[in-house]
């Protein structure tokens, strides 16, 4: 394997909420690292602090409630935590970009298509309205919309689910940044197109040469488009590796239970596994190792102690000694 | 595997055939034929329109063909369509159109000529003051909706209170304690600015504690001055500000925007409150465009429908309040007619000469309800709520 340079890279990232005096820990010392020409993915369930993670790159949290405790996030060689709106409004678009979930209300719906693409092209770079109008079709045209010159005068809500979200990819990619955040791109897509869209985002990623930090809770589209994986749970990062290492050979239980759920060929007609119980509350996380009440491995000690990071080989990290230790390893971190 | 992953790159997925096109503006226009009444508004409106800026046109000038301000006084309170005296006037006294279409006043003056002069007066004040109050309502709506949940700091506030006092007592001939005053507050300002870098490493002390404190959000400051503002009775303000103010045309108009955009900030705000938790400005917000971006260019057009609604409805009420004040002798000074001050006129000669109250009473009720019933109008029509209805 050969070591890229890393494009992105965040460190103990902390995002704390406050809510009606409570503290919700929603990312709780995250750190992970985007690569040039990679795409990354971080996996997890619903409120486990993934779009709060994208979200705080992007420096985007919503101050009063969020606020970022701790961490650095290091784009380029700067700490974007360190920046001040300006700066960081130039960073946005123009090197970081986002897809958002749903194409349906991430679209303005009183701008046409073309407006909106030009905005962003606008908002960073001076353009003539002529180059801007030729450069506007030619982005429809890579993110495969048919017959761009029609549907740049489009309004929204005459496209299809599908335009849409290329609609948002095409200003994603207006700036050509040099990492793109996709926050569940495909979820609101039905399953023909969220293959297309996937196809799209990794041809793209190919002819452009950018990273993107896919962040999804879909087993199965990830293990389509990603280099590397995190598994998140409960605003930390439970275990890390390539797509190879975390599909064959997942080492944190609730990895290994997350792909036990998955259906499959193989399990027709069983009943699908589940993992009992429920992610814990941000602001009543339990003590010592947060996924010990829903383990089927957890020990006395689980309770107490919060886990280190466990290195199998070659950078596969899982966040669990239990099953490190019983494999006959020792622990380091 | 590698070719395979070239070729789909280059394929153009062929998504579905859409949905006949209609735009929003033929969608609206589909709505707004069917609805009778607002044709009516609109048509009255368009006629009300061209009528005003004939007025300006024709009524004009050193030598106008309507001549509203044309005395002759052996031919005074004709009643309308009554024939001149051809015997007694001179070639230049004989009105354009050869009869008094709407009649005389006290003083022979043709009342036609006086209308078509106070309905540009009507136009302008109508839209002028609206056009004040709408962006004034804009402004204060769409910085109270949008950042209505950032704090405003007591240091900032007692600052802002001592700039006030400092500007008054000079002023007031105190020159001395308001210069110092003002210096006061800029040594404060520069102090502040230094110490803003270090202030995560200092302990804070308790007075800093407490002048750094939050006082209120804008959103609670924004909207209390709005309820300040509706407590007034607000003709009665206006009538206490023209009282002081020289009698023009402009005053009236900026004074009749400034008392008026308490409604339009309320609409504004509500709809920032939804719209700014939309998926499409934390986009705006990701793709690196400033706040008064998204704010006047991107979240603005997606609320400025209820805010044009109560502009149409607004325009009707500035028309009425500028006839109430000249009606009351607080408007535009008279020589030049409005139609409040023929009214007022007339009302003396209202059992001799009736037409002299009726036209221009007429002329506001047709027009103010014009404006109304398309105002309406164009709300039933931009609410979806309220379509098919009716």
């Amino acid at each position: 394997m050969i070591n890229k340079k890393a494009l992105l890279c965040v460190e103990n990232l902390k995002v704390y909420f406050q809510s009606n005096g409570a503290r919700a820990r929603a990312v709780d010392g995250v750190s992970f690292e985007v690569r040039e020409k990679e795409t990354v993915c971080i996996v997890g369930e619903s409120g486990c602090g993934k779009t709060v993670s994208a979200l705080s790159v992007l420096g985007l949290i919503p101050s009063p409630p969020g606020e970022i405790v701790d961490g650095k996030i290091i784009f380029s060689g700067q700490n974007l935590i360190n920046l001040d709106e300006k700066a960081m409004q130039k960073i946005r678009g123009n090197h970081i970009s986002m897809v958002f979930q749903e194409p349906l209300t991430s679209l303005n719906p009183v701008f046409t298509v073309g407006d909106q693409i030009g905005e962003t092209v606008r908002t960073h770079k001076k353009i003539e309205t002529q180059a801007l109008y030729r450069y506007c079709i030619q982005l429809l045209k890579d993110v495969g919309i048919p017959s761009p010159e029609q549907r740049i005068s489009d309004y929204p809500h005459q496209l299809s689910g599908g335009q849409r979200q290329r609609v948002m990819i095409a200003m994603a990619l207006a700036c050509d940044p040099d990492l793109i955040i996709a926050d569940e791109p495909t979820t609101a897509l039905d399953v023909t197109v969220q293959a297309q869209i996937l196809d799209l985002l990794r041809s793209i990623q190919k002819k452009r040469s950018m990273s993107i930090l896919y962040i999804s809770h879909d087993l199965g589209v990830v293990s389509v488009i990603a280099d590397r994986i995190y598994v998140m749970y409960a605003g930390i990062i439970v275990e890390q590796g390539n797509t190879t290492q975390i599909f064959r050979d997942a080492r944190h239980p609730y990895t290994q239970g997350l792909l036990a759920s998955l259906p499959s060929l193989s399990k027709r007609g069983k009943r699908l596994n589940s993992i009992p119980g429920s992610v814990p509350n941000p602001a009543y996380k339990p003590e010592g190792c947060p996924f010990h009440p829903r383990c089927p491995h957890a020990i006395s000690s689980c309770r107490k102690e919060f886990p280190k990071m466990c290195d199998w080989r070659q950078g596969h990290l899982a966040r669990c000694p239990v099953l490190f230790e019983s494999n006959g390893h020792k622990g380091s971190s | 595997m590698n070719t395979d992953k070239q070729d789909s790159s280059e394929k153009i997925y062929i998504e579905p055939p859409l949905a006949p096109k209609r735009t929003r503006w033929q969608e609206f226009r589909r709505h707004f034929v069917k609805n009778k009444l607002a044709i009516l508004g609109l048509i009255i409106f368009i006629l009300f329109f061209f009528c005003a800026v004939a007025g300006l046109i024709l009524t004009s000038g050193s030598n106008p063909l309507f001549d509203p301000a044309m005395v002759r006084l052996q031919e005074k309170l004709r009643p309308p369509l009554a024939k001149p005296n051809l015997v007694s006037l001179k070639p230049a006294e004989v009105p354009t159109l050869g009869i008094y279409l709407m009649g005389t006043d006290d003083l022979g003056r043709d009342v036609f000529s006086r209308m078509l002069q106070g309905a540009w007066v009507s136009l302008t004040v109508g839209f002028v003051a609206v056009g004040i109050s709408v962006l004034i309502g804009i402004f204060m709506g769409g910085i109270a909706g949008y950042f209505g949940q950032h704090h405003i700091r007591i240091d900032h506030i007692l600052l802002t209170l001592a700039l006030i006092f400092g500007t008054g007592l000079m002023i007031a001939k105190f020159a001395f304690i308001g210069t110092l005053i003002l210096l006061l507050c800029l040594a404060y300002i520069f102090y502040s600015r230094q110490t803003r870098d270090r202030s995560e490493e200092q302990e804070m002390s308790a007075l800093k504690m407490i002048l750094h404190g939050n006082a209120f959000s804008v959103d609670t400051l924004i909207m209390r001055i709005v309820d300040i503002m509706l407590c007034f009775p607000s003709f009665f303000l206006i009538l206490t500000v023209v009282a002081l103010l020289p009698a023009s045309i402009y005053n009236i108009m900026i004074v009749i925007g400034l008392t008026s955009w308490m409604g339009t900030t309320r609409f504004v705000r509500a709809e920032f409150l939804s719209l700014r938790e939309q998926d499409f400005v934390a986009a705006a917000k990701a793709l690196g465009i400033n706040n008064f971006r998204i704010i006047f260019r991107h979240i603005m057009p997606n609320a400025i429908a209820p805010v044009l609604v109560s502009a149409t409805i607004g325009i009707a009420s500035a028309i009425l309040t500028e006839a109430g004040l000249s009606f009351l002798g607080f408007g535009v000074p008279p020589p030049h007619a409005t139609w409040g001050n023929i009214l007022s006129n007339g009302k003396n000669f209202i059992f001799d000469a009736p037409w002299l109250t009726f036209i221009p009473g007429i002329a506001i009720l047709i027009v103010v309800l014009s404006f109304n019933l398309f105002g309406e109008g164009i709300r039933d029509i931009l609410n979806p709520k309220l379509k098919g209805r009716s």
